[in-house]
């Protein structure tokens, strides 16, 4: 009898010291993530004004403002939208109400894992030697945004899947039987029930692209400019490159403008991500099903 | 009676069908022009040259020995820091934590998985590498283990979600059962829950680690960069430079067409290669767990 208290008065300490060790795991991997985020506000905040968004890099970017390098990031995140969205939702749709299970379908499969698995330095060496040389687009803000498109397919394909087989099969029974033909339950019931996941996996996809610094590096990537790209062909700044650029390329570059510039781009991402998850949670709480 | 599909619809049946095999093209075209710049490298430099240990292309030398190791001495440094670290706290978020806990660690890790890396190496520039200079007593903070810690930060997110997601997929009766037999939570989690999800915490592993790999941005501005072999004992405490920051930091500065050029290509295909190694082991993981997969996949 006492044999076995003790046994389970150790057992109960072992775990006692198990959950405390993998809480102070826990913390150690999440408490500086809150560090670096609250530091960076405190560091980046005083810099942004409204000269800092507003205006032009001066005095070799050493004061002013950011705007081409914001606008630049909106450009090139719009360029890949326009061609990875498209793209990916018909792939998804493909691939949840078209494909076949055959060994075609496994191929698509095992490309778009591949796809997400290239080092994005690897997507900048393709746009390179694709978009800028071979397609003669040069450095420009359509090579990098194909180049971005590209990297960002996998994310949107497998997130608007997973949206579009979350449709119950019922959906497409009842649609069919009423004689909508196979578009038509796609364009009219599947489509617009799956809406918000895909939204989600676009903007998390772009919000990758955003935040890309490799792949436009030799595709579209300008170090400095002193006007804004007046169309898709010219070069443009961006800000996580910017961002690169002054903290390693610029000496003697003020502190508070680079922490500005990251808690900029900071601001840029988190909101993609936040509104992805306002987005998921407003339409799980409407769903009919 | 078979009513003719209308041409509208076939069109558009035809763009969706060639939408989903985009990716095949895509994967294609990458692998077809890495080979096309990449290959003459393998003609104009002797395999024993680029397998030598000297990076120096300015006077012809290519040897990539020092980057395929740099790469994988930061790259292994990483995953000793990441794997405890992010199996631990999925851990402990699927199994340990009270509700309200799980709903403020869930979005931290988010927010660290949608750090830019060039934000990485940057916060690496300014906070890491001076505090490890400073306690190390090093001569420079741009080191391998700078970059390890920081890779270690690219990996924990995709570590955390997936193996989170795998536990979580672990029925709960597979525990009742556990604690049915008289084992606590603690020996629940390590003889029961663990190892029923464990394919899914070892693709997690793969998968964040692979990921790794492949990073620039960070690697490139925090490990100073120095294409040495890095197989002395303080390795780790020294500048290094890996594939992908070599790739990076030189392709803006080569001429089309020359060797060096080709060289930097053929360091692409390598990396290329790794990738696709990392992502066949892990589907073969998913492959002989069949079950687990379709929980993931649906």
């Amino acid at each position: 009898m006492i044999q076995q208290r003790t046994t389970s008065e150790s057992k109960r300490l072992t775990q006692k010291i198990g959950f405390s060790l993998l809480g102070m795991v826990a913390a150690l991997t999440v408490l500086p993530i809150i560090a670096v985020v609250s530091y960076m506000i405190q560091q980046g905040a005083p810099a942004i004004t409204g000269e800092f968004i507003t205006g032009f890099p001066s005095d070799g970017m050493r004061s002013g403002g950011i705007l081409p390098a914001i606008l630049g990031t909106l450009y090139l995140t719009l360029g890949t939208a326009v061609f990875s969205v498209p793209l990916g939702i018909g792939a998804a749709i493909y691939l949840a109400e078209y494909a076949p299970e055959n060994r075609w379908t496994r191929a698509i499969r095992i490309a778009i894992t591949n796809l997400a698995g290239i080092p994005s330095v690897v997507y900048g060496l393709f746009g390179l030697g694709i978009f800028v040389l071979f397609l003669k687009l040069g450095t420009s803000i359509l090579a990098a945004s194909l180049t971005l498109s590209i990297m960002t397919l996998p994310v949107i394909i497998s997130t608007s899947e997973e949206a579009l087989r979350a449709v119950p099969n019922s959906f497409r029974v009842v649609s069919t039987s009423l004689g909508a033909t196979r578009w038509q339950t796609i364009k009219r019931i599947i489509l617009p029930q799956s809406l918000p996941g895909i939204l989600t996996g676009i903007i998390l996809g772009l919000e990758r692209a955003a935040g890309e610094t490799a792949p436009i590096l030799f595709t579209g990537a300008a170090f400095f400019l002193p006007r804004l790209p007046g169309s898709p062909m010219d070069a443009t700044m961006a800000l996580p490159y910017h961002l690169f650029v002054i903290s390693t390329q610029v000496p003697g570059m003020p502190i508070k403008i680079q922490y500005g510039t990251a808690l900029v781009l900071l601001f840029f991402v988190l909101i993609m991500n936040i509104i992805a998850s306002v987005i998921r949670s407003r339409a799980r709480a409407k769903r009919m099903w | 009676m078979k009513e003719q599909t209308p041409l509208s619809e076939r069109i558009i049946t035809r763009s969706i069908q060639v939408a989903g095999y985009s990716s095949i093209v895509f994967v294609l075209l990458i692998l077809s022009f890495l080979i096309r710049e990449g290959a003459p490298a393998f003609f104009e430099v002797p395999l024993k040259e680029l397998t030598a240990i000297r990076w120096y292309p300015i006077e012809n030398y290519f040897g990539i020995l020092p980057l395929i190791l740099g790469s994988l001495i930061v790259t292994i440094g990483a995953a000793l820091i990441a794997i405890p670290a992010g199996v631990g706290t999925a851990i402990f978020i699927s199994e340990v934590a009270p509700q309200w806990l799980k709903e403020i660690l869930k979005p931290l890790v988010e927010v660290l998985a949608g750090f830019p890396s060039v934000m990485l190496g940057f916060l690496g520039i300014l906070i890491v590498s001076p505090s490890l200079r400073k306690l190390l007593e090093l001569p420079t903070g741009l080191t391998a283990l700078t970059g390890a810690l920081l890779l270690a930060g690219i990996a924990i997110p995709t570590i955390v979600s997936i193996s989170e997601d795998a536990m979580n997929t672990v029925p709960r009766s597979y525990r009742e059962a556990g604690w049915a037999v008289g084992a606590t939570r603690w020996q629940t989690i390590w003889g029961v829950t663990l190892p029923a999800a464990r394919s899914g915490v070892l693709m997690a592993i793969i998968l964040g680690v692979g990921r790794s790999i492949g990073e620039t941005m960070t690697v490139m501005m925090v490990t100073g960069n120095a294409p040495v072999l890095p197989l002395k004992w303080n390795s780790l405490f020294s500048p290094v430079r890996t594939m992908t920051a070599t790739i990076a930091s030189e392709m803006g500065e080569v001429a089309t067409g020359s060797t060096h050029y080709h060289v930097l290509f053929l360091i692409g295909i390598i990396l290329f290669l790794i990738s696709l190694a990392v992502n066949i082991t892990a589907s073969a993981i998913v492959l002989r767990h069949p079950k687990r997969a379709e929980r993931i996949l649906s």
